[in-house]
């Protein structure tokens, strides 16, 4: 933990406890207004908005010294994607009857 | 290999007895600690990833079915579920805030609450699966779908074999997050010992902050599932 997370770190949590609140409100709400295909993509990109704020402030990924760390996020998301997205590539594409 | 500095460390410079004496300094073990426990997280990430894949192929296929089924289940205790853990998560770091500001009360007060916060979402888990048990919405011999209309198609109904991949999907998904909830609640009953026998000080509060991340991407894997699970098709 360094100095500078030390000095008030009580306000940047409750603002983000704020936020996520004021997120899970909004998914919610806008998941009964029809707005067609995008109703999934607000969804997910205020979830992906969600886990990013919990993962750089409560998990203090922000602030983090260690690069090691850095590179086992960053290919934990690429290997999530290298999952998601060559096993959609293959769905999306062939004919499954 | 050391150098001078670590090499005073090592001989009880800080006088630290959670100090193991393979490290060199406090600062080098807490950041080894840190580092194993994202590496079991990138685990977790791929563990619930494949369940995530499955479930979009099926949400791609059975696109209505998935919608039908979602609306069935109460998204008002999904999203007081998601309020719940949110709050849980604040506790979590104000309890290390509590202990790296050596306030042993406000510590013990922010464990018990991000335990009662996890029995909570527990018990409004078991009010949810009780629901589905009673309307016969688990997957098996007694599981029943018949003639739900799909969203934005009153004229169609849902297909009940479909509809019970989104409900087995349901289930295994909150099941294991459940599961890891309760393994959750398990490290906090340690983590709250802990504190009561006074084990963490400013210098030391590393069991914390590993239990912390556990807790945090149990929640990230709910703010994930509340969306894809109770949220799909609602609107009329």
């Amino acid at each position: 933990m360094s100095d500078h997370s030390k000095s008030s770190p009580l306000k940047t949590y409750f603002a983000v406890w704020a936020a996520l609140l004021l997120g899970t409100f909004i998914t919610y709400k806008a998941a009964y207004i029809e707005l067609g295909v995008f109703n999934s993509a607000v969804a997910l990109i205020i979830a992906t908005a969600k886990a990013l704020i919990v993962a750089l402030f409560f998990m203090h990924l922000k602030g983090a010294s260690e690069k090691l760390l850095k590179v086992v996020v960053i290919s934990t998301i690429f290997f999530l994607f290298i999952l998601l997205a060559l096993s959609m590539a293959d769905y999306g594409t062939r004919r499954w009857s | 290999m050391l150098s001078d500095s670590q090499t005073m460390a090592v001989h009880g410079e800080t006088n630290n007895p959670a100090l193991l004496h393979h490290f060199a300094t406090e600062e080098q073990q807490k950041d080894a600690s840190n580092f194993g426990m994202w590496i079991f997280l990138g685990t977790e990430v791929m563990f619930f990833g494949g369940l995530f894949c499955a479930y979009l192929i099926y949400r791609g296929w059975y696109f209505g079915d998935f919608g039908a089924a979602s609306k069935s289940i109460d998204a008002t205790l999904g999203a007081t579920n998601t309020a719940v853990l949110i709050c849980s998560s604040l506790t979590v770091v104000l309890a290390i805030y509590a202990a790296q500001t050596a306030r042993r009360g406000l510590l013990l007060l922010m464990l018990a609450l991000t335990m009662l916060f996890g029995c909570a979402f527990l018990g409004i888990k078991g009010v949810e699966y009780k629901q589905k048990f009673d309307e016969h919405h688990v997957p098996g011999a007694s599981f029943s779908f018949d003639h739900v209309p799909i969203p934005g198609h009153p004229d169609q109904y849902a297909n009940p074999r479909h509809a019970q991949i989104f409900f087995a999907l349901y289930f295994i998904m909150t099941g294991l997050h459940a599961l890891h909830m309760i393994i959750g609640l398990g490290i906090f009953t340690w983590l709250f010992w802990m504190a009561w026998k006074g084990r963490f000080t400013p210098e030391y509060d590393t069991p914390l902050e590993i239990g912390g991340l556990y807790w945090h991407f149990v929640d990230i894997v709910w703010i994930y599932l509340f969306p894809l699970l109770y949220l799909i098709d609602r609107h009329p």
